[in-house]
């Protein structure tokens, strides 16, 4: 399954990612339209470190304790993506509190939000990867690490 | 014939189900369900009061799950005996059931405590099963006054969900502190003020001695009227099947990190076991969701003949109330403390042997998850920056090697 990957040599610290992720996400067909002057609430989000910088978002493991976590069932795996039907969600958090990647968090409803991939939205494909000017996140299949 | 027995319906059992299948495919699977109800999302059940869950929604499982997974489940019955000899279970309508493998998942009962006057109290009720909510959500008019006795995770959440049907809701409790099971005195102080401005009332070190109708005279002196009562004291692991056929008990369930009971080809799950707490190695019940779901599948695996294993159980609660959300894992070891405490958040690390043990955070939950997973791996911590760390749950603390095996392939 094609998975989203970053490489921290590659990356710019430019979070344009987060910027796509939310508008990719917003339903609208303006940029500036669907983020200016609002708060975002990218499923995708920079981690900055000492000299490291890199994004982090849903690794969709295969063996993914929120799902098992989620006290709603709202949580789902579906063709190995995991998605989160928000009609279901109640805002715990327990999701937050077992993710290893501190990959989950919610929208500004309190509801839970996460990548899946955009494969729910107009985009298809993920909108990270493509808006990434020095290809430091890419989708493509890979096998675990060492 | 073989034929896979699973005692009781919850989130254990539906895992289990799942943990068998991944195996085997074809044999047979009877589920003793005493609730009228397939699989239900349990902790649900106080945002049902308040209609932020419905039972629509409510269902763990899709509609033919049961079918799908070659299930037989036979509602609104119980198991009355195990007979390990025969290898079969004896159902309270005397029907027999004969089991090759036989999980026992049959989750906890509501404790109450004998009190004078009890039986004179007409609308009392108990908070653990759908029907339970269904039958306080009936009862709870916009004119009713509310005591629930048990400051508990059940007991305050029944508080929350409650709080918008009712004219006011008292919760008392013989421990000095609400939650006292799970937070220290200054959480649990944070906890009680914010139940407190959304008019929750509290009587903490206090007790009912006896009742008289629609009054609950209190150890204290003080009264309390009320229209309805709900008892909240606490819960007791469903161990009698298994202790009456001869299988080892103590508080739960006594569970291997296979999830096998003591006695041969009969294995247990979720809220009625008790086995190792990973955070400090020490035999507990842990009554949580997430680990109900883990044992069980564990369990199922192992019934169909696989080989699994979970031996990293560790206490985790998410405990949100009217939106101030408090985050905990794993223990205080008595090792050293972090902390930070100011007057939206707090934040305690509590680390010993090179490791942490557990945590608290209040307010700022963030990526909370991060912390956790370092209880759950027993991360040594000076393999990490730790002093980064402290400040927030963070990937960038870990060594480029951890990283790169976190993030540089499928996990």
């Amino acid at each position: 399954m094609k998975r989203v990957y970053v490489n921290e040599a590659w990356c710019l610290g430019c979070h344009l990612c987060e910027y796509n992720c939310a508008f990719a996400n917003s339903g609208e067909a303006d940029m500036a339209f669907a983020l200016k002057g609002k708060p975002l609430y990218p499923r995708i989000h920079i981690e900055e470190g000492d000299k490291i910088c890199y994004a982090v978002s849903c690794r969709h493991c295969t063996d993914p304790l929120c799902v098992k976590s989620c006290i709603a069932a709202a949580l789902q795996v579906k063709d190995g993506v995991i998605t989160v039907d928000q009609s279901r969600c109640v805002g715990c958090l327990t999701c937050v509190l077992v993710c290893p990647y501190g990959a989950l968090a919610p929208n500004e409803n309190g509801v839970m939000q996460k990548c899946e991939l955009c494969l729910q939205n107009a985009c298809g494909a993920p909108a990270c990867v493509q808006g990434c000017p020095n290809q430091a996140i890419v989708y493509e299949e890979r096998s675990a690490a060492e | 014939m073989k034929q896979y027995v699973i005692l009781g319906n919850g989130v254990a059992a539906a895992h289990c189900i799942e943990g068998i299948r991944s195996v085997d495919k074809a044999t047979p699977i009877t589920v003793v369900s005493a609730e009228n109800h397939p699989v239900y999302c349990r902790p649900l059940i106080s945002y049902y009061l308040e209609d932020k869950a419905d039972p629509a929604r409510m269902n763990y499982r899709p509609e033919g799950f049961y079918r799908e997974n070659g299930c037989t489940v036979l509602y609104g019955k119980t198991a009355k005996a195990i007979d390990p000899a025969q290898k079969t279970v004896i159902l309270d309508d005397g029907e027999s059931l004969p089991y090759t493998a036989l999980c026992v998942a049959t989750g906890s009962s509501p404790f109450v405590p004998p009190a004078e006057g009890l039986d004179s109290v007409e609308q009392k009720f108990t908070f653990l099963t759908l029907d339970d909510a269904a039958a306080l959500k009936r009862a709870a008019k916009k004119q009713c006054h509310a005591l629930i006795v048990g400051a508990g995770l059940i007991g305050l959440k029944c508080a929350e969900g409650l709080r918008p049907l009712v004219w006011d809701i008292t919760v008392c409790d013989l421990a000095n502190r609400v939650l006292s099971s799970i937070l220290d005195n200054d959480c649990a102080s944070r906890i009680q003020a914010q139940l407190e401005q959304h008019g929750v009332r509290f009587l903490l070190g206090d007790t009912v001695q006896r009742y008289e109708k629609n009054t609950a005279f209190m150890k204290s002196g003080k009264t309390v009227a009320f229209d309805l009562l709900v008892l909240a004291v606490g819960v007791r692991a469903n161990t009698a099947l298994v202790k009456a056929c001869g299988g080892k008990t103590e508080r739960g369930i006594l569970v291997d990190e296979r999830m096998q009971t003591s006695l041969p080809d009969i294995y247990a799950a979720g809220d009625c076991t008790q086995g190792t707490d990973a955070s400090t190695g020490q035999q507990r019940v842990l009554a949580i969701l997430p680990n109900a779901a883990l044992q069980g599948r564990c369990a199922g695996i192992n019934m169909a003949g696989g080989n699994a294993v979970f031996d990293n159980a560790i206490p985790m609660n998410a405990i949100g109330f009217f939106g101030l959300h408090a985050l905990s894992a794993g223990s205080d070891c008595g090792g050293e403390t972090y902390e930070e405490n100011d007057e939206k958040h707090l934040k305690r690390l509590y680390c010993k042997d090179n490791r942490l043990t557990g945590f608290m955070l209040i307010g700022d939950t963030a990526r909370a998850g991060i912390y956790t997973s370092l209880i759950r791996e027993k991360t040594p911590l000076d393999s990490l920056d730790f002093e980064r760390l402290k400040q927030t749950p963070t990937t960038t603390a870990f060594s480029k090697q951890e990283r790169r095996h976190k993030f540089g392939g499928a996990v």
